[in-house]
């Protein structure tokens, strides 16, 4: 897989200090499963974070360590749980929001053959959805009230920006108009998360917004 | 939320898993840094794990819990978490650690790392943050023969990134800790500071480049 977009240091540095809307994370850590690079990157921001730790301290109130001995006697060691692997196209931390697989999910159509299905997430920071877009057919036309960001899991789409392939995750803010047109052949297969609603430049979309959540 | 969309940039090489060779580092000791003393050797905290793991060494783990427990509980407290609450979860984050050090690989991580790793989890909880998903798991490597170089030399990167951090401006180092701290949104750090929010943004870009930079000056060439 040759990844030609990637995470920011921004993003990642956010990631590794926990800072970020669940949906957000979802896709970070799902573009993490699929590309080395920023894996190693996050790490290095992991490494920081430990740094930033080591720096400061506070004594323990006395007693405390005597009684963490005491209360580990009575700990079993963890059980090794199984590896959590991805499957197919779809990453690990994605498996756990679909109910297992990608044939559990419960599609709705957008039109022209577009369909998505939103996703639970546990905060209202951002929102989550997968993307289903037939090759040649395109999302409509939308900008953004916040930060959107968009992971390819199967094919690929292009916009006004660039080509954006499996792996490949597009960065947009609220300043970025984009029609992605997936790339002919087999349909193009997107993880989004969009801080804010989704802003429609036809008035159709606009109307449909509040029924399908986008 | 505090994040901008600037286009994708070509990842730079992440501060650790560089090549590192070794060197006199002697000259490179923190200094003027006088928020923790450190002692001029820092003991082998990855054979302590792994005393903990192979044998329950209670000696072992005591050493560990009087080195991180006060540090977990700083950064719990600088995260917004009253002093009750932070030593709480400070000796739950020390009891993961029993729990779960047959877990701990040195040839990915030191034990500052994982700590902090861990520390970040029950913080989520503690302080009701977004829940967040971690990356498919890597693969663990072969079992039995633990490759004691790259152990090191994961250990070595994170004490030069601790050092590097240490020289750093006081004002860029404050903006990286708050980062992490998550006790401000970058929004709150602009209202506080009086600085744009595009400036905070720019000066904490600088600061992770000389990060990096004084990673490179310092790294001894093979």
């Amino acid at each position: 897989m040759k990844i030609k977009h990637h995470l920011s240091d921004e993003l990642l540095m956010a990631y590794a200090a926990a800072e970020l809307p669940e949906a957000f994370s979802l896709v970070i850590a799902s573009h993490l499963s699929m590309c080395d690079e920023c894996r190693a990157r996050s790490m290095a921001f992991d490494a920081l974070g430990g740094a930033v730790m080591e720096d400061h301290a506070v004594e323990m109130s006395e007693g405390s360590l005597a009684a963490c001995l005491d209360r580990i006697d009575t700990l079993p060691q963890a059980n090794a749980r199984a590896l959590r692997r991805s499957q197919g196209i779809v990453p690990a931390p994605l498996l756990d929001y679909l109910g297992g697989s990608l044939d559990q999910v419960k599609w709705r159509p957008l039109g022209l053959g577009v369909r998505q299905a939103i996703l639970r997430t546990s905060d209202k920071g951002a929102s989550a959805r997968l993307l289903y877009i037939p090759g040649g057919a395109a999302v409509p036309d939308h900008g953004h009230r916040g930060l959107e960001l968009t992971l390819v899991l199967q094919g690929a789409f292009r916009d006004e920006t660039d080509r954006f392939g499996p792996g490949d995750v597009e960065v947009a803010d609220s300043s970025v108009e984009h029609t992605p047109i997936a790339e002919e052949g087999a349909a193009c297969i997107c993880l989004a998360a969009t801080q804010g609603a989704l802003r429609f430049n036809a008035l159709l979309p606009r109307l449909a917004q509040p029924f399908f959540r986008i | 939320m505090m994040l901008d969309a600037t286009q994708t940039e070509k990842p730079d090489a992440p501060f650790a898993l560089r090549p590192y060779g070794a060197g006199d580092r002697q000259d490179l000791r923190r200094k003027g840094n006088v928020r923790v003393t450190s002692d001029a050797e820092q003991p082998d905290w990855a054979a302590q794990v792994y005393l903990v793991r192979d044998r329950q060494d209670k000696a072992a783990f005591a050493a560990l819990f009087r080195h991180f427990a006060p540090r977990v509980k700083a950064f719990l407290m600088k995260s917004g978490a009253s002093e009750a609450l932070a030593e709480e979860c400070a000796q739950d984050v020390m009891a993961t650690l029993w729990q779960k050090a047959h877990l701990f690989d040195a040839e990915r991580a030191s034990v500052a790392t994982w700590v902090f790793t861990i520390a970040r989890n029950r913080r989520i909880d503690a302080l009701r943050k977004s829940r967040r998903p971690e990356p498919e798991d890597l693969p663990w490597g072969p079992e039995p023969e633990r490759d004691q170089a790259e152990a090191l030399e994961v250990q070595q990167e994170t004490d030069r990134l601790g050092e590097a951090l240490a020289q750093l401006p006081v004002k860029q180092r404050a903006l990286i800790e708050r980062a992490y701290y998550g006790d401000l949104s970058h929004s709150e750090i602009a209202a506080e500071t009086g600085l744009p929010l595009g400036t905070i943004k720019s000066r904490i870009r600088l600061a992770l480049e000389r990060l990096r930079h004084q990673m490179d000056v310092k790294a001894p060439q093979r």
